[in-house]
């Protein structure tokens, strides 16, 4: 078992130290007492709780029954519970080693920039909020409304920078069988028409004041030489189908005549929606009412969707530590001997190469400390996608730790949530003893 | 009327008894929340309750102090009571009396042996005062362990005033009524689809009315399958109403992100965006909280709308059951089962009771005597919400289960198959453990 030695390792340490070091003299009686409240915190807080998680983990749900190794089984073969430990992995892979370089980075530049510690203590500050409020700052961020979203804010005015929106957004067919959308999103009649047919066309779904200025009252055409039609809005009026009193027309309908699906003519909808293709060869047309008339506006990129969601949180969790990162490797920087990067300069060296070859291999310590510190906060991540990922997609986004609470509380089941309690602890446990045994090099 | 009477007569019970009997007896059943014979004796009651509630809570207790002598400690355990219930009941150290609004924890408790059934006199208090259905929502395996003391009526349908001219009496008239706004370019439904249980309580409101009561049961228990034909067919009205992406800002996507206070905002911020929108009665808390309407005139309400020609009412809330059954807890369950109990806090605001004896004129305003009234006229057709009578791995858990198979069925309203599939599925899972 490793979990004494885990433990262990740590109390000791000064204990070894006096050993082998300088005795002050006191006597070991005395050490034991002064030991004696750590270790009690330790035993009640840590050892205990750890055997008991364990002990708990081979019973049942309801703790009366003893099921062996059952819950490690279903652990392994319960989907969502493989899901979780999929994103876990993802997150070790990806979040420690996007931070140590951003942590890098952030470090070696502000070290030749003017107001360095002003520029640290801004990138340091996320720290000192905590995650579950970061978490709702980038829920913000990220909210799928332009007006509240900063993402979808630059997103929406990006896109609508490169093409213009639609005149009437949403508008729809009021029959969708007489008007259907083709693969475009285009609306295209069901049925067709002769060369000197009328064909009038309700539409709807549109507030009656978002037309424009100039539309009027809507007419039926007059049959006559031509295709002619009319396009209406046909809301506010008293009867559907029906062009009632106050309906308008919708001016600057882009519209084109179909034969065997080519088109023959274009045209666009005067003020009072109406329209006429002249001379037509006699033969079966349709319309079709082109797609950008009608496209709805762009709302941004739905950001919380399930691909999406766990680098989103991700990205959330870099904002806040990339401080935590660069502090730490900043402080080795200081540390580390001028006259070897100076040495490597004067032989001739690029700037890249001293980074390369003399900074990064000096401050590689330090590097592998943050690194590994970091992939142990990462295995226990929780409140950041408790609070980022909203109710549909948590699924796909579920950590490990998150997992084990939801089974634990939520679904009511101990035994399994003590089983993925050790499964996570002996996930950090590698990087613990790692990170111990760095220590205690270090002394 | 009824309620000076009652007191004064309280009032005499207890003066006689405390001249007669001393406070003697600790062992003896109390005869009537009136004896103060209690005199000394301390219980602890536990709920959510905080702030506004608290206070309005403390002045039923207090109530209940002044009739038997009884001295009774609030505690306010707030959102993680049934964590912290559980933790001290494994402990020893229950308290008398607790208000718990999770069916399947009392189920749990009950079956254990944790919980003491219901005296005979406070039974037959329940029994008189409250429907067979109301009555069944504090019993478990037939017998009964609780009284549902603080109500919500969760079949309301909120709108703004200026919006809706006519309010639909039934399904058909609703969906027209949206219709018609949405032809008009408007969006007018606003559902929170965040929260997976607000959309649960879409399904079980129009469950409730087409299956019928019985059937609910059943589907509460899992003695019928998600994938039963009743099923199948309140999802397709349902879908009625979820397949009309123009009905809701920013489509069904844009309702499947819509957290519940957002959803309340959407018709009653400053900036309305939709004219209607579904919860329960707490839907009136988040108006006057958002603070551009005013709850009763121009934000109103209409009950859900009727499916099969009769109202049926899902409600939820606060069951108070007892730990214990000394005397002095008898007489405080007695007292909260009673009209009394239920009208010192209704008259207050904000406790909708199922009592049929608590006189609709002491709610504060007409949308809360409306409210009630619908609660009680209900009768044996309300039922306590469906999602919490069933295990919480399956009807109370973010991203999974009931809820989550809600969210898939909004995002996607046509797959009607495959949904109920997956809640077969995961019910199945969660009822067997």
């Amino acid at each position: 078992m490793g979990v004494p030695r885990g433990a262990d390792a740590g109390s000791p340490t000064p204990d070894e130290g006096r050993r082998t070091g300088v005795l002050s003299g006191g006597s070991p009686r005395l050490a034991l007492v002064f030991l004696l409240p750590a270790l009690a915190l330790l035993l009640l807080f840590l050892i205990y709780p750890i055997f008991s998680s364990a002990i708990r983990s081979t019973y049942d749900a309801a703790g009366d029954r003893f099921v062996g190794l059952d819950n490690y089984v279903q652990a392994f073969t319960d989907p969502q519970t493989l899901l979780s430990l999929r994103n876990t992995a993802i997150w070790v892979i990806v979040a420690p080693a996007v931070v140590t370089t951003v942590g890098l980075l952030f470090a070696v530049l502000t070290e030749r920039i003017r107001w360095a510690t002003a520029f640290r203590l801004v990138v340091f500050m996320p720290i000192a909020i905590s995650l579950f409020a970061s978490g709702i700052i980038f829920r913000l961020v990220y909210d799928q409304e332009p007006e509240r979203g900063l993402a979808n804010a630059i997103t929406v005015s990006v896109h609508d920078a490169f093409s213009s929106p639609s005149l009437y957004p949403g508008a729809r067919p009021r029959d969708p069988a007489t008007l259907t959308p083709d693969p475009s999103g285009a609306l295209v009649t069901g049925r067709t028409f002769g060369a000197n047919d009328v064909a009038p066309l309700a539409i709807t779904g549109l507030a009656p004041d978002k037309l424009p200025e100039g539309a009027v009252q809507a007419v039926q055409p007059e049959p006559g030489p031509g295709l002619r039609g009319l396009v209406w809005l046909d809301v506010g009026g008293g009867t559907e189908r029906v062009i009632d009193p106050g309906e308008r027309g919708m001016p600057g309908v882009v519209l084109q005549v179909l034969r065997d699906n080519a088109t023959v003519a274009t045209m666009t909808t005067g003020n009072d929606g109406r329209y006429v293709v002249p001379d037509l060869p006699p033969g079966d047309y349709k319309i079709r009412l082109a797609e950008n008339n009608f496209t709805a506006p762009f709302r941004g990129i739905n950001w919380f969707t399930g691909t999406l969601v766990t680098p989103v949180i991700i990205s959330a969790w870099i904002w806040i530590m990339a401080g935590f990162a660069m502090t730490f490797i900043a402080a080795g920087l200081a540390a580390i001997p001028r006259d070897a990067l100076e040495a490597a300069r004067v032989d001739g060296a690029t700037e890249w190469q001293v980074f390369r070859r003399v900074t990064v291999p000096l401050l590689s310590p330090v590097l592998l400390v943050v690194f590994v510190t970091l992939v142990i906060t990462v295995l226990k991540i929780f409140d950041l996608v408790l609070v980022m990922a909203p109710g549909s997609v948590l699924p796909e986004a579920n950590v490990l730790a998150l997992q084990m609470w939801q089974v634990s509380f939520g679904g009511n089941d101990p035994g399994l949530g003590s089983a993925l309690g050790i499964l996570l602890f002996l996930l950090v446990l590698p990087a613990m003893i790692f990170n111990i045994r760095r220590f205690r090099g270090d002394q | 009327m009824r309620l000076p009477k009652m007191v004064t007569a309280a009032a005499v019970a207890a003066l006689a008894l405390s001249s007669a009997a001393c406070s003697s007896s600790s062992n003896e059943p109390a005869k009537a929340p009136g004896s103060a014979a209690l005199q000394g004796q301390t219980l602890t009651v536990a709920a959510v309750w905080s702030k506004t509630e608290q206070q309005n809570f403390e002045a039923v207790l207090t109530e209940f102090e002044k009739r038997t002598g009884a001295t009774v400690q609030y505690e306010s355990l707030g959102d993680e009571l049934p964590t912290v219930i559980k933790t001290r009941v494994a402990g020893g150290q229950a308290p008398n009396v607790a208000m718990i609004a999770q069916p399947g924890l009392i189920a749990e408790f009950a079956r254990a042996g944790n919980l003491k059934p219901l005296a005979a006199n406070v039974e037959s208090i329940i029994t008189d005062q409250f429907s067979a259905g109301a009555k069944s929502i504090g019993q478990v395996d037939g017998k009964t362990y609780g009284v549902l003391f603080k109500a919500a009526n969760k079949s309301s349908v909120w709108y703004n005033a200026a919006d809706v001219a006519t309010t639909p009496k039934s399904w058909d008239e609703f969906i027209s009524e949206l219709k018609k706004q949405s032809d008009s370019g408007k969006t007018p439904l606003s559902v929170a689809g965040e929260p997976g249980w607000a959309l649960t309580d879409w399904f079980e409101n129009i469950y409730l009315q087409t299956a019928g009561p019985e059937m609910y049961d059943k589907l509460a228990k899992h003695e019928i399958p998600w994938t039963d034909p009743s099923v199948t067919k309140a999802f397709e009205e349902l879908a009625k109403v979820f397949g009309q992406s123009s009905f809701f800002p920013g489509g069904n996507a844009g309702a499947v992100a819509t957290d519940f206070p957002t959803s309340v905002t959407n018709v009653f911020g400053t900036n309305p965006k939709a004219s209607l929108t579904f919860e329960g009665d707490f839907v009136s808390a988040e108006i006057t909280k958002a603070g551009a309407f005013t709850v009763g005139d121009t934000a109103r309400y209409f009950a859900f709308p009727q499916l099969a020609g009769k109202s049926a009412v899902v409600t939820g809330g606060d069951i108070a059951v007892a730990f214990k059954d000394d005397a002095a807890t008898t007489a405080l369950m007695e007292f909260l089962a009673s009209s009394d109990a239920a009208s010192v806090w209704a008259k207050a605001g904000g406790l909708l009771s199922l009592n049929k004896k608590v006189a609709n004129d002491v709610y504060p305003d007409a949308t809360t005597r409306q409210l009630a009234k619908e609660l009680v006229d209900a009768g044996d057709n309300v039922r306590y919400d469906l999602s919490d009578l069933t295990p919480s791995a399956f009807g109370g858990t973010k991203g999974a289960g009931f809820w989550k198979a809600m969210q898939d069925f909004l995002a996607n309203p046509a797959n009607v198959a495959a949904v109920q599939q997956s809640l077969e599925t995961s019910a199945a899972a969660a009822y067997k453990k």
